[in-house]
């Protein structure tokens, strides 16, 4: 027994270990490494190591620091909405009203793919769509809605969060999808035959039941959002700003200290609040 | 059956519509990637060409694409072997708790939520202060891995809580060894979804651009060649790339999907008759 306990562990590493390679030299290193050279400080050449605690109290005594982690907290949020949203009710329809599973495959599919494409080139696409000459805006000018191009539509807070959401609706369609797919049909039943309304059994039934798959799309929107820098320099013309934008910002000026501070501040923030979600669901059991 | 509650013709205009947002823009840049030469990042058309594709073959003043393509290509598929083979045996492995292995899942869990550039800037600093240097195939390797791991994990997990333990029993109750239950028994089961993992492994790496931001060095991945050119061209040159792209991302799913597709219809026909009372 004792052998056999041993060879459990053994075996159990033996097979993680590339695994644990990979994680170790390209993830914990990394971290360790970023969270050194927070320490250190820079010249405008170089970086110079020390241990010097000027990076972090630059960035705790500046405002620009809780203006910018604001700013990424409300794109979080909103994006969460709109997601939450958007997702849950396509992944209902998938569920619960499309009958036959071909089709339920086919459309989950169709819902899917794009995730398999370039998101740099989802962003791009936008651009013919939300310009001052765009379809949107002579769209609205033929109707007569508007009598002048609209400015906000490309380069702002509603384009940044108009491409999260188009970005990273799936991260929420998919999750909830898979737990829908998991509910007992009989329950529905059950609650119809108690006399539930329509929503009555979506509020009372489905809801609690999806909060899992829930949890796990909001986990995915809200990190990506939090973590993301690409889609907002791209699609708010660099001018709204979140912490990763602040990190490459720094990154592209050699400020590589610096950058490591916020970043370790930033990843502190993602871990905190995953943390907080993980008290809310299992992931292992939902998978 | 019962006729459709008034709610589905709700919902379903609501689907048309999320498919719309999904895949509009996409179809309009690729509409516009056949502008006249005339043409420029919006409606109208200034006339019809394939000018701005033939200028995608032809100038390579913006940087060099092909080679960037190429690059991605051969990047893509590291990463897409080395993700099925390591998710595979980590999902082995985790089929058993071992000491640590709660220790070891919560690892993954933050290499999927670590925000991406701070795997660039972590790698790219480790690199530099050892006086190595950063290559798509080594720093930029190992750095998308850490993206595409989690994944190809997830779904194995997925998986294995599914998989019934007595094949391999009874595998082993007619002599065959760990290996052989393994090669014969457990791979050709999950065959299907190993796939799965490819496609993700590829296909996330192919379109990588936070991990590789900082680790890839001097020769960019298409990704970031693209993204270089968001800041200085402003010609329908990079819808006609971007439309280029899309289509391989397709034409690899549908390769997929055509793969999984073919092997259920040969399972379906060649499988075991188990219970069917021959």
């Amino acid at each position: 027994m004792e052998r056999l306990l041993k060879s459990r562990h053994l075996s159990g590493w033996l097979l993680a270990s590339p695994l644990v390679v990979v994680l170790f030299f390209f993830l914990i290193l990394p971290i360790v490494m970023i969270t050194v050279v927070s320490f250190w400080t820079a010249t405008e050449f170089s970086i110079v190591p020390a241990f010097s605690l000027e990076n972090y109290e630059f960035l705790f005594g500046s405002d620009v620091t809780y203006r910018v982690f604001l700013n990424t907290a409300k794109y979080a949020a909103i994006t969460w909405v709109f997601t939450l949203g958007i997702g849950f009710t396509i992944a209902y329809f998938l569920a619960f009203h499309i009958r036959s599973t071909g089709w339920q495959t086919a459309l989950f599919l169709l819902c899917t793919i794009p995730f398999w494409t370039s998101n740099i080139i989802r962003m791009i696409s936008w651009i013919p769509f939300l310009g001052r000459n765009g379809i949107a805006n002579s769209t609205l000018m033929a109707w007569g809605v508007i009598d002048q191009p609209l400015d906000w539509l490309l380069f702002s807070d509603f384009s940044v969060i108009l491409a999260f959401v188009h970005l990273y609706t799936l991260f929420m369609v998919v999750p909830i999808f898979n737990t829908m797919m998991r509910i007992d049909r009989s329950l529905l039943e059950a609650a119809n035959d108690a006399g539930a309304t329509g929503w009555q059994t979506l509020w009372n039934v489905i809801i609690p039941l999806c909060k899992p798959g829930i949890m796990i799309g909001t986990i995915f929107v809200v990190t990506m959002v939090m973590g993301d820098f690409i889609t907002v320099r791209f699609m708010s013309g660099s001018q709204s700003a979140n912490v990763g934008r602040l990190i490459s910002n720094d990154i592209a000026l050699l400020q590589y200290p610096s950058a490591a501070a916020t970043s370790v501040v930033l990843l502190a923030t993602v871990l905190i609040t995953i943390a907080i979600f993980l008290r809310f669901v299992d992931i292992r059991k939902e998978l | 059956m019962e006729p459709r509650p008034k709610s589905f013709y709700l919902l379903a205009a609501f689907f048309a519509l999320f498919l719309l947002f999904l895949y509009g823009p996409t179809l309009t840049i690729a509409i516009l990637s056949f502008q006249g030469p005339e043409g420029g990042l919006t409606f109208p058309m200034r006339g019809v060409s394939l000018y701005w594709f033939r200028d995608l073959f032809e100038q390579q003043a913006v940087g060099d694409i092909w080679g960037a393509f190429r690059r991605s290509l051969a990047l893509g598929l590291m990463v897409m072997v080395a993700t099925v083979v390591i998710a595979l045996m980590g999902g082995l492995a985790f089929r058993k708790k071992f000491a640590g292995s709660g220790a070891l899942f919560y690892l993954i869990i933050t290499a999927l939520v670590i925000p991406s550039i701070l795997v660039s800037l972590g790698v790219g600093l480790i690199f530099s202060q050892s006086g190595l240097e950063v290559h798509w195939a080594t720093s930029g390797f190992g750095s998308q891995l850490t993206w595409t791991l989690p994944f190809g994990l997830l779904i194995m997990f997925a998986i294995f809580n599914r998989f019934n333990p007595a094949y391999e029993e009874a595998a082993r109750d007619q002599g065959a060894t760990a290996w052989q239950t393994i090669r014969h028994v457990v791979v050709p089961m999950i065959a299907p979804s190993l796939f799965g993992v490819a496609l993700f492994g590829f296909t996330l790496s192919y379109d990588e651009f936070a991990r590789t931001l900082l680790t890839s060095g001097s020769y960019n991945t298409l990704p970031l060649e693209i993204y270089g050119m968001t800041t200085n061209v402003t010609t329908p040159v990079i819808f006609a790339l971007g439309t280029l792209t899309t289509v391989f991302s397709f034409l690899v799913i549908g390769v997929f999907m055509a793969v999984l597709w073919i092997g259920a219809k040969r399972q379906a026909r060649l499988g075991s008759d188990a219970g069917k009372g021959v």
